[in-house]
């Protein structure tokens, strides 16, 4: 996803759930660590209004279409699903625990049925209560507001074909069974997925009142199941949370209770002014990423205040494999070799904030094995450029001195790295020109075919971890589409065997994840070797700034920082 | 005189940008140098600094030396030589703030004579065509024809301008700029043509070419030339502010918009980055203008009474 508009990626824990029910008997509950760590709660700090800032409001409420950070990250404290990552500090918070059903689901009939048990007595913040029917009209709404992955992630439960053919009149007949006496909700799938439970754990997966329109609400608050609600939405100014009134902890692992009396996200500030405002104390914390010039400020000053934290993402150069001069494998590999990844680190921040890594999947992700091609010497860490095999390989390719138009951000970081990428080319033969695109624009821009866009600057964080969220999402067949704005395969990559391989490591994550993640590091390793479409840049890391006297900072490594944790009293 | 004088020095300075940055700077201003180094006080030190303190995050360029040999006002985020780029920057604004006002001053020049000239329908059709474009503000006009030109180019038959050429915001700026000059000439030519001189012209049969090039053009010139360095005033200004928007100059060439566009994230820590070429427009523009008032006096003694164009 992007940081704005974001994909997340869905991690492997629920891979591992899914090959323990698979692997073990059939009918085997779900085996993630629903006992564990959880936070614990402490009223004395309870009370005040936390204020967040935003230099701009993040798109529509709606939980199951806001495709952003930064509303997930709110959606942590308004909403819940049948499951959900749990919510602490650190590695745990990828474990999937049981959130509005008793407990994890229990799943049959060879990995394609997943029972659920809903919890009684939970409450929506209008006072309704939550039945098994809300469950199965928020299923079912998912394909009648168009979600964004309805035809993906959601397109294997049974009966979403019709449904995607006909949103309007969605039922899920067979896919999404609902048993009122009992409080059970099945799930059927066509096929087993591994990622399925990653899936229902992220906001789209949101139980919401049954009542709900089948259309995107844009600013008005659905009500939710979570320790605060949406009070009120003006994207000019502020969005409001509050207390939900009818919230009690039922498992403080999916939804522990919060701190603040109130949540306010502040809009329409620019980023410098976000951070002058929590140097000062008038705010606790800013959503936007802190701006380069500011950094040794923050950093000399306010150290104790910031925090820096190791992201699964990975920022790279994509080249368009199916036009000139990038269609062209040595051209490719000059590229490759040209760009200095450390010098793209320097453009981020420096080495306290990112690291230069030669491949797609970030470092600690599953199927993650350390390799370096294309650099100036051997070994599995990055040591530099070689300009001159580059000039050689251009030279050789017989594309020198061809025209390359590079599509970048117009944000800081995105444009100088853009620059730096422009004068690398210019560098090595090439005629390279700089287009810069607003981030509203350039994301889609970049992914349609018709645009003609050769190489272009971008990134991707995980949804959840899983390789395929980085391998399969990225650079399979399936995910290119020509001509479509929604074409995410930036690259236009397609390789039957690599995909055939892709569909094998997948079937193996539900059967052996060992063997799994080792197919999914030797396919990361033959995507960049054999054909190089990425330039792999570096792997950054996240700084949150808050003020003075904000205590309980809690970072989740899914969902980042848990807004609703801090403490102001 | 001091406006000319100030003129001449900047025009000076700007010429000699290749001379500077090859031989005095040792730098070219046009390629990152992320990794390059220079010399302080004898010692070696890294264009683009890693903080050493708290927690050691972020780069920050080299700030000004006051040395002309070695990044004498800093370095910007990609390690280029901000004094080099300044010059160099220097030459792509004076270049298209000239040749856009000539274009400008030439196109609006006809275009105001014929419709004042002949009237009627042509004047009924140029009239409308400037009052539309003149409806939309100057920069929200130049600002939409650089975003669609800067993606594509421009392409007129067989003319093709591509999307990095210092041409596309030439012909942008001109055209914006066209009805500011053409509507005071029209007026103008349509009070010359009542003047005896242009009647007695057309009654002993005499061409509307010969007319318009030798009765015509001759008093309506001065007003002309009267605008002309306001216009270079006005056309560098709208230079600056496409390109520090990103859709004038492309990079890696330089003007002092882009310049300004550079140093904008660098404001805290690199302040020069952005000021020095701010300082550049200031001085430039103020001359310009000065210059403008005095051509304006040695024309048109009497509109110095007026205080106006």
């Amino acid at each position: 996803m992007k940081f704005r508009s974001r994909w997340l990626g869905v991690a492997s824990a629920s891979a591992l759930v899914a090959a323990s029910l698979v692997t073990g008997a059939m009918g085997a509950q779900a085996s993630t660590p629903s006992t564990g760590p959880a936070l614990t709660y402490q009223p004395s700090h309870a009370g005040g209004t936390v204020k967040l800032l935003a230099s701009s409001a993040g798109g529509t409420l709606d939980p199951q279409v806001n495709y952003t950070l930064q509303y997930w990250q709110l959606y942590q404290a308004t909403y819940d699903g049948l499951v959900s990552f749990r919510k602490v500090s650190g590695k745990a918070s990828f474990d999937i625990v049981p959130d509005l059903a008793v407990a994890l689901p229990k799943v049959t009939n060879g990995g394609k049925t997943y029972t659920f048990v809903l919890r009684k007595g939970i409450k929506f913040s209008n006072g309704q209560t939550v039945t098994v029917k809300d469950v199965q009209a928020s299923f079912q709404r998912l394909f009648k507001v168009a979600n964004p992955n309805a035809g993906s992630w959601y397109a294997g439960i049974v009966g979403a074909s019709a449904c995607l053919a006909k949103p309007a009149t969605c039922t899920l007949t067979g896919g999404v069974v609902v048993n009122p006496s009992k409080n059970i909700v099945t799930i059927n799938l066509t096929a087993p997925d591994a990622e399925f439970l990653d899936q229902l754990a992220v906001p789209f997966g949101s139980i919401l009142p049954a009542s709900t329109p089948g259309h995107d609400m844009g600013t008005t608050p659905i009500p939710g199941t979570g320790a605060y609600m949406f009070k009120s939405d003006n994207p000019n100014t502020k969005l409001v949370m509050v207390r939900n009134p009818y919230f009690k902890v039922w498992n403080a692992a999916a939804q522990p209770q919060g701190y603040p009396k109130e949540i306010d996200e502040i809009f329409s500030n620019t980023v410098e002014s976000e951070v002058t405002m929590v140097e000062n104390g008038q705010a606790n914390w800013m959503f936007d990423p802190i701006p380069s010039d500011r950094l040794a400020e923050l950093s000399n000053k306010y150290a104790s205040q910031l925090h820096v934290n190791t992201l699964t993402s990975t920022w790279y150069i994509a080249m368009n494999v199916n036009i000139a001069p990038f269609n062209n494998l040595l051209a490719r590999e000059a590229v490759n070799y040209a760009f200095d990844k450390n010098a793209a680190v320097k453009l981020y921040g420096g080495t306290k904030l990112a690291s230069p890594t030669c491949q797609i999947l970030p470092p600690g992700f599953p199927g993650y094995q350390p390799f370096c091609a294309f650099q100036k010497g051997t070994g599995s860490t990055y040591s530099g450029p070689d300009l001159a095999k580059a000039k050689a390989l251009v030279k050789k390719s017989g594309t020198a001195g061809m025209s390359v138009g590079v599509v970048a951000q117009t944000d800081t970081v995105d444009l100088a790295l853009g620059q730096y990428l422009q004068s690398v080319l210019n560098s090595i033969g090439y005629k390279a020109t700089l287009k810069p695109l607003s981030p509203n624009i350039q994301f889609n821009y970049i992914q349609n075919t018709n645009n003609k866009v050769q190489i272009s600057e971008t990134q991707w964080y995980q949804d959840y971890p899983a390789a395929s969220d980085f391998l399969k999402i990225l650079l399979s067949c399936s995910q290119f589409h020509p001509g479509s704005d929604n074409s995410i395969n930036i690259s236009g990559f397609c390789n039957k065997s690599l995909d055939a391989q892709m569909n094998q490591a997948e079937t193996l994550m539900l059967t052996n994840p060992t063997k799994g993640n080792a197919l999914w590091a030797q396919i990361d390793k033959q995507i960049m070797t054999k054909y190089a479409p990425w330039v792999p840049e570096f792997n950054p890391k996240l700084i949150d700034f808050i003020s003075k006297g904000t205590g309980n900072y809690q970072f989740s490594k899914q969902f980042y920082m848990l807004v609703d944790q801090l403490w102001v009293k | 005189m001091i406006a000319l004088g100030v003129l001449i020095l900047i025009l000076l300075s700007v010429i000699v940008a290749p001379f500077y940055a090859h031989d005095i700077a040792h730098t070219n201003p046009f390629t990152s140098n992320l990794n390059g180094t220079t010399v302080i006080s004898g010692r070696t030190v890294p264009v683009l600094q890693p903080n050493t303190q708290g927690l050691g995050l972020g780069v920050t360029p080299i700030g000004p030396t006051w040395d002309f040999r070695h990044y004498f006002l800093g370095a910007d985020n990609q390690g280029r030589d901000v004094f080099a780029r300044l010059l160099y920057g220097g030459r792509n604004s004076l270049f298209i703030g000239t040749v856009s006002a000539i274009i400008c001053c030439g196109v609006a020049a006809v275009l105001g004579m014929l419709a004042g000239y002949f009237g009627g329908v042509i004047d009924w059709v140029l009239s409308r065509i400037f009052d539309i474009v003149w409806a939309f503000p100057v920069y929200l006009l130049a600002i939409s024809l650089s975003v669609v030109l800067l993606t594509s180019g421009l392409n007129l038959g067989p003319v093709h301008v591509g999307p990095g050429s210092l041409w596309l915001p030439i012909v942008i700026i001109a055209a914006v700029y066209v009805p500011y000059v053409a509507r005071p000439v029209r007026g103008l030519t349509m009070s010359l043509r009542e003047r005896e001189f242009i009647q007695a012209a057309i009654g002993s049969g005499a061409s509307d070419w010969r007319i318009l090039t030798k009765e015509v053009l001759p008093n309506t010139l001065p007003s002309v030339i009267v605008f002309f360095p306001l216009m270079v005033a006005f056309n560098m200004l709208t230079e600056s502010a496409l390109s520090f928007l990103s859709i004038g100059v492309q990079p890696p060439a330089a003007s002092w918009g882009t310049i300004i566009n550079d140093g904008l994230g660098l404001l805290y820590t690199r302040p020069w980055v952005a000021l020095a070429p701010g300082i550049m427009i200031v001085i430039t523009a103020v001359s310009l203008n000065i210059l403008g008032d005095g051509v304006r006096d040695a024309f048109d003694p009497k509109a110095k009474l007026r205080g106006a164009v």
